[in-house]
């Protein structure tokens, strides 16, 4: 059976405007309903609109619109010096800003062919695996939220997930707009008080992730609503250029940390954690072992930054103007694979700066996700991707 | 994954010259990246042999990504194969004129959301995309953005600006 559109494209102004639309629900034929979520819905975590066609209570299509946030960033930072547009890639995935300045920087790096200093590369290491944790507690605690368990869990994540932000306000001066990962290593010296801080909360860290284990894994609720729910075979997830979280609850064993190694993180041990189910509660579980994986990184990083004596980045003109070339990066950031390609044409500002963000290829397969799922399994099977809008529409 | 066999890209390239013609292939060096160009009529069947080939299997579209040579529009594929666990850079020039390139859609369903952003942002348009459209921007919008004759600020359309007047 074919759906016949009756509506003008949703990504229209004239759609949007179309008081049909406003009403949420548009009759197609005889049992066919559209149903418009977002783009102002909680559970989107953001501005994500989906347009659902539905059958009853089962979907039969979906349609992922998004643009709501677009700034321009790519046009941007052809305006802005190469130091200058660190700023903007904070505001990507807003979520995890270190990770974002690390896969610029790296791009950078790449095409100039800078040499960071060894210290620089520990800092960069024990930053991005605490972005980790604190991303993935925003993953793990609005995913509760939005699964039904009400708002325990996400307090909990965010006790730890604001510690980590005071850590980087020490660090920096910023709780989640840094740019202290910079082309050459890291842009501040870290303060004394910085140490013990760390030490102690890395301390502390496996007993929380303990907490949100016994608040979460074993729920009757959350188990009931997210196993075998969006199961996503593998063979999709490669062939969708899904990264992250997502591809390795899947089954698939790529973590670009190992697949394809950067900065120093040849240097450290660590397990990639996989999943073989594919469906929303192995993203939770994998996101949870993460966690653990990503405070021994921490702790090994910590420990490395303090034996090691000396600069922590290379010195950088502000106005640097790099050969003309290109270069690309990827590196692995909490939702996946984070890459940036830069080219060069020798003035102080890129000539072209590209970002591949994860979250925004990570919802490519959403549709074929949803497909015969019931609508109250559509926020669940969002909420597993981790999506954050900064980064989908850059 | 025990019968991986990694290939450089001049070994990639190698073979993919075999069986088609006018290739071009840059060699890395500081600043730039190893990268076969293909022109665009071979492009879709590139991609083909590149995913079904036993020594190739590019599964992964990693990256889709547009420049502005202002000669030309250049589209960068970044593919990867997680059997051999290596990867390859393509790049496919169109006029900027008629700016027109085959889809890979076909051959990787990945590429779906990528190349229309790329269409979004350039005009290039991928002929056998299932749904050629914009994805960023909203369908009355004006022009492409990244091309680098698009200038800032862009014009806000009429409807869109906002009735305050900042002024007391």
């Amino acid at each position: 059976m074919s759906i016949e559109r009756v509506l003008p494209s949703p990504n229209s102004l004239e759609a949007a405007a179309d008081p049909s639309f406003e009403t949420s629900t548009v009759a197609l034929g005889a049992d066919r309903i559209v149903v418009n979520l977002g783009p102002q819905h909680p559970s989107t975590h953001g501005v994500f609109r989906l347009v659902l066609t539905l059958e009853g209570e089962t979907i039969v299509d979906a349609e992922s619109v998004m643009g709501y946030l677009h700034r321009g960033t790519e046009k941007i930072m052809e305006e802005g010096t190469y130091i200058q547009n660190v700023t903007l890639t904070d505001r990507l995935d807003y979520l995890a800003g270190m990770s974002n300045n690390w896969a610029y920087s790296l791009a950078v790096e790449n095409m100039a062919g800078i040499k960071v200093p060894e210290r620089g590369e520990y800092i960069r290491v024990l930053f991005a695996e605490l972005m980790r944790y604190a991303s993935h507690c925003v993953a793990i605690g609005t995913f509760g939220a939005d699964v039904g368990t009400f708002f325990t869990p996400l307090l909990y994540t965010f006790r730890e997930r604001e510690a980590i932000m005071d850590l980087f306000e020490l660090a920096c001066g910023a709780r989640m707009t840094f740019t202290f990962i910079r082309p050459g290593g890291a842009a501040l010296e870290l303060p004394e008080e910085f140490y013990p801080a760390c030490q102690r909360l890395l301390d502390d860290l496996p007993r929380k992730v303990d907490e949100y284990e016994e608040l979460l894994t074993n729920n009757e609720i959350f188990v009931n609503r997210t196993k075998n729910v969006g199961v996503l075979p593998p063979e999709d997830g490669i062939a969708y250029a899904i990264s992250g979280p997502v591809l390795r609850a899947s089954g698939v064993n790529y973590d670009v940390r190992r697949a394809h190694p950067y900065g120093a993180y040849p240097e450290f041990d660590f397990d990639v954690v996989t999943r073989p189910e594919g469906d929303a509660y192995a993203r939770y579980l994998v996101r949870i072992g993460e966690m653990r994986q990503s405070i021994g990184l921490a702790k090994q990083a910590l420990e490395k930054v303090m034996k090691t004596k000396g600069a922590s980045s290379a010195k950088l003109s502000p106005f640097f103007r790099p050969d003309p070339g290109e270069g690309f990066s990827r590196i692995e950031s909490p939702r996946g694979e984070l890459g940036f390609y830069v080219v060069s044409d020798g003035s102080i500002a890129p000539y072209r700066a590209h970002c591949r963000p994860p979250s925004f290829i990570n919802i490519g397969p959403l549709a074929k996700m949803l497909t015969g799922w019931k609508v109250a399994d559509v926020i669940v099977i969002l909420g597993s991707i981790d999506i954050v809008l900064g980064e989908v529409d850059r | 994954m025990t019968d991986a066999s990694p290939l450089s890209a001049e070994q990639i390239h190698e073979r993919l010259a075999g069986r088609f013609r006018n290739l071009s292939f840059v060699p890395a060096r500081a600043g730039v990246i190893a990268s076969t160009i293909v022109p665009a009529d071979q492009l879709v069947a590139l991609c083909q042999m590149l995913r079904d080939d036993q020594a190739l299997r590019f599964d992964y579209p990693a990256d889709i990504l547009g420049v502005d040579y202002l000669d030309y529009f250049e589209v960068v594929y970044q593919l990867r194969s997680f059997t051999h666990g290596h990867d390859v850079t393509i790049k496919c020039r169109t006029d900027r004129e008629d700016a027109v390139l085959p889809s890979v859609t076909s051959i990787w369903p990945g590429a779906d959301f990528q190349e229309r952003e790329v269409f979004d942002m350039y005009g290039v348009t991928f002929t056998g995309h299932p749904n050629m459209t914009r994805i960023l921007l909203w369908d009355e919008f004006e022009g492409y953005p990244l091309r680098k004759d698009f200038g800032i600020p862009a014009p806000m359309p009429a409807e869109l600006e906002l009735g305050v007047s900042y002024e007391h």
